[in-house]
């Protein structure tokens, strides 16, 4: 299937038989709209946001386990000096849509993605997908991305009063100061 | 023997009726409020009947619930976090304590993943014990759910019927990986351990035995007037509705819709067993119990299939860059040393890459999204909860219910908050 077509449309990547659809970011809830309308993906599993800080700055470390690297005759050691591809901006939002028709026998999914930075907000698709309404609110709240349109957007998992957004890759693990443990 | 019933589809209310703009959040009627008598109540954080620790802001018209807020993140651990520090097969641990009803199909999602970035292929031993360990944990979320579910309506004697069984499923656990719950048997590329001899002949003995068991609870509750009287036709959640609220699961089944990820794009071994997938189109509590009493059956013919095909052979992948070489091969092998110590220290290094990978869990569709870059320990992990999902329906579903059915309704969408706040 073809994805050129839809609205602000950027690329589209077909991996592992998965199929990632990145479109402009401005213009993600016509794209929403489109896939859903025209295409019947009437079903959001799941969104979620990617913090790509410090992507490509460091060597990555570990034992070889690709299937190159897996050949016992071809030693690994060409790649452990590789880094990843780099990415044009900070966060990734990703929107696992799915077509569900009852009775169906197959289970299309596309993975619509949009791109954005810090303090850039994004749209809301809760016109699109009402499900939407929770998952925005947990992008907001671990990873700090504004939603444009949310009916209600308030921290859902950490306490209303929390600082910071903890999905974050700069927000360091164990930092917080620990409640009633004495060593304050 | 019950399979799918076919029902005719009879209209479950009107026209849709999510509550716009927020569909998670019941508002009270503005007039309602100014001709006074709404009382707030909180329900939870710490109320027994929430299946862990959650907060319902109800508003209350006498009985009747005029508004409810679902308030969540009480058991908020950081797992998401927490597995962004650990190397894959140490993160391994964490997928299971998320959903600690349904353990071994949350970490079977995040293996799945794994293999699925390393190109990895199980062999057919181990990927048929997953399939038999995945309908386990399925029986055992269920009769969890059954038990607690019926306690709540005041059916107490069922609980000591559901937590007997859960006992011996969990005996199974124990004789097949050595811990009840939490059992991380599942590696990167097949199982951890060979299936102990015995094992065999005491899960038969449990699913010969087991299907006599449902029909007994199911003897018990459903000519039972006041069970009946507590869960037919309410809750009520229509198929358009649950589709466009995300339910997946039972919730989604008991609404009309055909759809199980076992059937429409099967992992492990769906595709060679037999088995059906219940619906029922009331879309109310009852039948939300009678999908997940149908389920047990279906899982104790999956189980028993796969006892009967449950192949010979090598239960890991024979490959040293991903699997720990066996222990014996340590005290000659200078080889096997080094990969062994690699392995522990480092771990191996996933191709960089994003990938989703859903499977249906005794809650419905739980998705695990993984990025690697290339390293030994995953980007960023994140799961698609299925109990997060179902509580965005409260809302929907207890709209007008009187005050003693909210526990019958939240119950009925078997959450775990352990899975839900992550």
């Amino acid at each position: 299937m073809s994805y050129a077509d839809v609205p602000g449309f950027a690329s589209v990547l077909e991996e592992r038989g998965e199929t990632t659809v990145v479109v402009q970011t401005e213009s993600l809830l016509e794209a929403a709209r489109f896939l859903r309308d025209e295409r019947g993906f009437n079903f959001l599993s799941d969104i979620v946001a990617t913090d790509y800080l410090g992507w490509n700055e460091r060597e990555v470390a570990g034992y070889w386990g690709h299937r190159e690297g897996r050949d016992i005759n071809q030693p690994g050691s060409w790649g452990l000096a590789r880094k990843p591809e780099p990415k044009a901006k900070r966060f990734s939002v990703s929107y696992q849509l799915l077509r569900l028709v009852s009775g169906a026998r197959e289970a299309p999914r596309v993975r619509l993605q949009v791109w954005c930075d810090e303090d850039e907000p994004i749209e809301s698709v809760v016109t699109v997908w009402p499900t939407a309404d929770w998952h925005e609110r947990e992008v907001w709240d671990l990873m700090g991305i504004a939603i444009e349109g949310h009916p209600d957007l308030k921290r859902i998992l950490m306490d209303e009063d929390w600082e910071g957004h903890p999905l974050r890759k700069d927000y360091p693990i164990g930092g917080e100061p620990v409640r009633f443990s004495g060593a304050e | 023997m019950a399979t799918a019933v076919q029902r005719t589809k009879a209209p479950i209310y009107g026209e849709s009726r999510i509550p716009t703009p927020i569909p998670s959040v019941l508002r009270v009627d503005p007039r309602l409020r100014e001709e006074g008598d709404i009382l707030e109540v909180n329900f939870g954080p710490n109320h027994p009947s929430t299946h862990g620790v959650l907060r319902l802001v109800v508003e209350l018209n006498g009985e009747r619930v005029e508004g409810v807020e679902a308030v969540i993140g009480y058991l908020h651990t950081g797992f998401e976090k927490n597995m962004e520090q650990k190397t894959w097969w140490k993160a391994i641990t964490y997928p299971e304590r998320i959903d600690y009803l349904s353990f071994q199909i949350n970490e079977l999602a995040f293996v799945l993943a794994i293999e699925k970035l390393l190109e990895v292929e199980p062999p057919p031993k181990a990927t048929w014990m997953r399939t038999l360990l995945c309908e386990l944990s399925r029986i055992h979320s269920h009769l969890i759910w059954l038990g607690t579910g019926a306690l709540e309506l005041g059916a107490i004697s069922l609980l000591w019927y559901c937590f007997r069984e859960r006992d011996a499923v969990l005996d199974l656990f124990e004789l097949v990986t050595g811990v009840r719950m939490h059992t991380r048997y599942f590696q990167a590329g097949g199982l951890a351990e060979d299936i102990p001899s015995g094992f065999f002949t005491e899960c038969r003995k449990f699913a010969d035995m087991f299907p006599a068991r449902v029909d007994e609870y199911e003897a018990l509750l459903d000519r039972q007037a006041i069970w009946l009287e507590r869960t037919k036709g309410i809750g009520l959640l229509s198929a358009e509705d649950a589709i466009a609220l995300g339910q997946s699961g039972p919730v989604l089944r008991a609404s009309g819709v055909d759809w199980d990820l076992r059937k429409v794009q099967p992992y492990l071994a769906y595709d060679q067993v037999d088995f059906a997938v219940p619906v029922y189109f009331n879309g109310d509590v009852y039948d939300r119990y009678k999908v997940r009493m149908d389920e047990m059956r279906e899982s104790t013919r999956i189980v028993q299939q796969c006892l009967d095909g449950m192949p010979e052979g090598p239960w890991i992948v024979d490959d040293r860059k991903i699997v720990l070489p066996p222990r014996h091969e340590l005290h000659t092998s200078m080889e096997s040393l080094i990969h062994h110590f690699k392995l522990v220290t480092e771990g191996y290094r996933v191709p960089a890459g994003e990938v989703y990978v859903p499977v249906e869990s005794a809650r419905g569709e739980l998705g695990c999204y993984v990025v690697s870059d290339g390293g030994s320990k995953p980007w960023r992990v994140h799961f698609r909860a299925p109990s997060f999902v179902a509580l965005e329906a409260t809302a929907t579903t207890v709209r007008g219910a009187m005050v003693a059915d909210l526990i019958a309704i939240l119950g009925s969408l078997d959450t775990v908050m352990g899975d839900c706040d992550r």
